[in-house]
């Protein structure tokens, strides 16, 4: 080929691809919602800035909130940052940010150490959530298990030791277990280490750990000995790849749902979440606003946000709470 | 700097400069520049030290540094930072496996082989590569990678070192590629030319002329990669795992120091405890390594490098 | 060799075969970057095209996936790139110049600053962020602002800046820095009008790299402040996010149609990143030379 008929060449194929694309963008979802923003219209004469920071498996909830409840009240700024529970509360007790997203309650260190920078919160528990044991789709023995059966898995002692269901239970087959879950610095990594083996940060140092819960999904779709634990909202996303086991807490097997984490038969292993607010931020009317309207919506945001509802009781407790805090500011 | 003046007919007279004070404002600028790396890293240190000194107060260096578990924040806790050393270490010796003869190779085609219009096109191209966000190497590692290792025999875990290691190689050559390939091209042509003159081949003169002569900038770029890959914390985080164990079986699971602190970093660790402050004592130790692996590396470019005028 | 005649010899079949196989050794090099970045590039596009719309450079992200989009992040990462490049260049450019040119190097301080720099490459982003919450954040006082996002991505990439630009102006011949003084012309004129422009294209090879490198960054950002949640955009000494962090926050979310968002917004991602090395690009063509 000479040289011009080379240049032609290429820049011919340049131009096709660049068609290509251009054509071929778009067309995944309706293009019609483009330009909406979160913050149109509704009441304007609300306005500032609220700044929420902590827990990752809280951050969504709070962002399914901010999301709508920006939509009412359109000069409203609000802000959701994912620096971890710990991370959260370190900021929160300098009195930085407004809300702490949290998905363990505050720990003594931290609630001194807002002691001694005078700053004053009121705990909310805010939604609920489960968290689920997994395990592969092809498993047909551990439909089941106690608690005592899954610490005898994950408890420190079995690293190394436990490599096998058939340790589990007798009648279980002869199948290589593979682990996988949180990483030890999620809120989850602790509850479950809480619950299922009495103390937190007591597990076996053997596992697949995981920030993102969907590679420890992964882990466990590809292993027929698989078995992980996450929270509802992935479990229900991830049907075909996983599914969940029934957990014995002592009163039978129980599947996890949005009913049994609410009535609280899914035992030990529903959790609650937690928000907490800086009292005085309340004096701020956006601030008051936007947590009457998570309780308000409760249900709406935590189902846009794949968590559960709070029960009417605990969404009573909490708007009692809630009530008592904003009294205090305003006298 | 006074010069002479030379006086003669018609020839105009060359008068002598006073000192240039333009030129002295200049340099101190210059330096000023200079001086913000300085202070990044003093920085750098002062943020690293304060932590680390209170870690230490807790953990002996003994028992930092000999200790093979490292589970600082499991019940019961252990303190030992080979793990992670060797977790780094695994990572990026596969990583530099791939990039620095695969990187130099297709710099050499680059500058020597390729035609200057090919080169103009394939050499942003690569570079694409390097624009590629770490993220999205790390997913490409996790699902990609690692399921293909596995469908060729190689019994990789979900998480593992080689998939890490190759994608982190890959992800490196276009460091090596570039720099090498603008250190050859900037080799004088005569050299070139004189070789070819002599009768010989490409191979010859690429390897034996081009490369030697170029040396200075490919281990400049080496030493970039391999820095690059001990410091490279989403690509192992994502895929290397997060299981501290001394092996040297690329197949299993790690954990780098990186992926560790990024982990600890941003989870839910309170400030202030033992926990978090282990952050601060494997950064420290991170950066004493590469210090001392960079001062090696400075002694062997300057005792090679070859200078042509 | 006997008085009148040198023999000629061919280039030997051996001698061709191993060229030929060292050649092919080349090419496969450059295949293997080629070939990963096509099956990264093809699974990419395959994905995120049809997620390529208005409403993801328009909307604000949502936990509704038909209307999520990324503008906030966005605008934030472009507007960190313009901040780096422009803070980058002179200090880099400017610490290579000192370091090539000036300095004596048989001076101690100077060698430190030598092995500092490139010390400084290896150090994890992370840490560069851990550095950026203690000096910039809280020792400045800049707060949880855009300006310390660019700024902390600015230290990070320095090192990758001043390499390039040392290499660069190191391969200028001296014999033109020679005739530039024989003519009568200072140091930095020398410098300015010969040593640079010949430095150009190691220069812009920097520069693409480092644009690459800070384009892509998550860790440094997130401890500087960056939040995963902003419906606004964003202003230089206010809230921020970045792409990356954007499409991390997707790609984790457990519905399937947010990894197809991600996908998109990578996309866009290199699109940003080409476009703004496209300069870089035809600059070091144009300047490029042989010696």
């Amino acid at each position: 080929m000479t040289t011009t008929l080379k240049t032609i060449t290429k820049a011919a194929l340049l131009l096709g691809l660049l068609a290509l694309l251009a054509g071929c963008g778009g067309g995944g979802r309706d293009g019609s919602e483009a330009g909406t923003t979160t913050s149109a219209g509704g009441d304007s004469d609300l306005s500032g800035r609220i700044e929420a920071d902590g827990s990752s498996t809280v951050g969504p909830f709070t962002t399914a909130a901010a999301e709508r409840f920006q939509r009412e009240h359109g000069g409203v700024q609000v802000t959701v940052g994912i620096s971890g529970t710990g991370g959260g509360f370190e900021r929160f007790c300098a009195g930085e940010t407004d809300l702490s997203n949290a998905s363990r309650p505050i720990k003594d260190e931290e609630r001194e150490i807002c002691e001694q920078n005078g700053v004053d919160y009121v705990e909310l528990h805010a939604v609920n959530d489960g968290l689920a044991v997994v395990v592969h789709p092809d498993n047909d023995w551990a439909a089941c298990l106690t608690v005592e059966e899954l610490s005898t898995i994950w408890r420190p002692e079995a690293e190394g030791e436990i490599q096998n269901w058939n340790q589990v239970r007798d009648g279980f087959p002869d199948e290589r277990l593979l682990l996988a879950g949180a990483g030890t610095d999620s809120g989850t990594f602790d509850y479950f280490t809480e619950e299922i083996n009495g103390d937190t940060g007591a597990i076996r140092a053997d596992y697949q750990a995981s920030e993102d819960d969907n590679v420890t999904v992964q882990a466990v779709s590809g292993s027929k000995g698989g078995m992980g634990f996450f929270g509802l909202s992935y479990v229900e996303e991830n049907a075909g790849k996983i599914k969940a086991i029934e957990v014995d807490g002592g009163d039978g097997c129980v599947a996890p749902s949005t009913d049994t984490v609410q009535d609280g038969t899914y035992t030990p292993l529903g959790r609650p979440l937690f928000l907490y607010a800086k009292t005085e931020s309340f004096r701020q009317p956006e601030v008051q606003e936007f947590m009457s309207f998570i309780l308000d919506n409760n249900t709406e945001i935590a189902e846009a946000a794949l968590y559960v509802p709070l029960t009417d009781e605990q969404l009573t407790t909490a708007r009692d709470s809630l009530d008592q805090a904003i009294a205090e500011v305003a006298s | 700097m006074a010069t002479p003046e030379v006086t003669s007919g018609a020839r105009p007279r060359l008068r002598a400069e006073g000192r240039r004070w333009g030129e002295d404002a200049i340099k101190g600028v210059l330096a000023l520049c200079a001086l913000v790396s300085v202070l990044t890293t003093a920085g750098i240190v002062i943020a690293l030290l304060e932590p680390a000194i209170e870690f230490f107060r807790f953990v002996s260096l003994r028992e930092f540094f000999t200790t093979t578990r490292w589970a600082p924040l499991f019940e019961p806790a252990s303190f030992g930072v080979l793990p992670l050393l060797n977790g780094t270490f695994l990572v990026t010796a596969i990583a530099v496996a791939v990039c620095m003869p695969f990187g130099l190779g297709a710099a050499i085609y680059l500058s020597e082989y390729a035609r200057p219009r090919v080169r103009k096109t394939l050499k942003p191209a690569f570079e694409v590569l390097a624009g590629i966000p770490t993220v999205v190497f790390g997913f490409f590692a996790l699902t990609f990678v690692t399921p293909l290792l596995r469908s060729i025999g190689i019994e990789v875990e979900i998480f593992n070192a080689l998939s890490a290691g190759l994608v982190m190689g890959v992800m490196l050559l276009p460091t090596v590629a570039s720099l090498s390939e603008d250190a050859m091209t900037a080799v004088p042509q005569s050299l070139r030319d004189g070789a070819y003159a002599l009768g010989s081949s490409r191979l010859q003169v690429s390897t034996r002329i081009v490369v030697p002569a170029a040396i200075s900038g490919i281990v400049a770029s080496y030493v970039l990669a391999i820095s690059r890959a001990v410091g490279e914390t989403m690509i192992v985080l994502i895929a290397a795992g997060q299981l501290a164990r001394v092996t040297f079986d690329p197949q299993l699971a790690i954990q780098t120091m990186t992926a560790f602190i990024a982990a600890t970093g941003t989870g839910d660790v309170p400030r202030g405890t033992v926990d978090y402050n282990t952050i601060f004592a494997v950064g420290l130790t991170l950066f004493v390594i590469t210090f001392a692996m960079n001062m090696v590396s400075i002694r062997l470019v300057r005792r090679y490098r070859e200078v042509y005028e | 060799m006997s008085a009148g005649s040198l023999r000629l010899r061919g280039r030997s079949r051996a001698d061709h075969a191993r060229g030929a196989l060292f050649q092919g050794l080349l090419l496969f090099s450059l295949a293997i970057g080629f070939v990963t970045l096509g099956v990264l590039l093809f699974d990419v596009l395959q994905r995120g095209l049809p997620y390529l719309d208005l409403a993801l450079l328009t909307n604000a992200p949502s936990t509704d996936p038909q209307i999520a989009g990324a503008r906030p992040a966005i605008l934030a990462t472009v507007y960190m790139m313009v901040i780096l490049l422009v803070t980058v260049l002179p200090i880099g450019v400017a610490t290579a110049i000192y370091l090539e040119e000036y300095a004596n190097k048989e001076r101690w301080y100077n060698r430190l600053l030598d092995l500092n720099i490139q010390n400084l490459a290896a150090v994890p982003s992370i840490v560069y962020g851990i550095l950026g919450l203690a000096f910039l954040v809280r020792g400045l006082g800049l707060g949880r602002v855009l300006l310390a996002g660019a700024l902390i991505l600015t230290l990070l990439v320095l090192p990758i800046v001043i390499v390039s630009s040392r290499e660069a102006i190191r391969a200028v011949p001296d014999s033109i820095r020679q005739g530039g003084y024989a003519l009568g012309a200072t140091q930095w004129q020398v410098i300015w009008r010969q040593v640079l422009p010949s430095a150009i294209p190691g220069i812009a090879t920097g520069s693409i790299l480092a644009l690459a490198r800070a384009i892509g960054e998550t860790a440094p950002l997130i401890l500087v402040g960056a939040l995963t949640y902003v419906s606004f955009n964003p202003t230089i000494m206010g809230p921020f996010t970045a792409l990356p962090i954007q499409i991390y926050q997707y790609i984790s979310r457990p519905q399937e149609e947010f990894k197809l968002i991600a996908a998109a917004a990578i996309i866009v991602l290199l699109a940003i990143l080409l476009t703004m090395n496209a300069f870089a690009i035809w600059l070091r063509n144009r300047y490029q030379k042989r010696w």
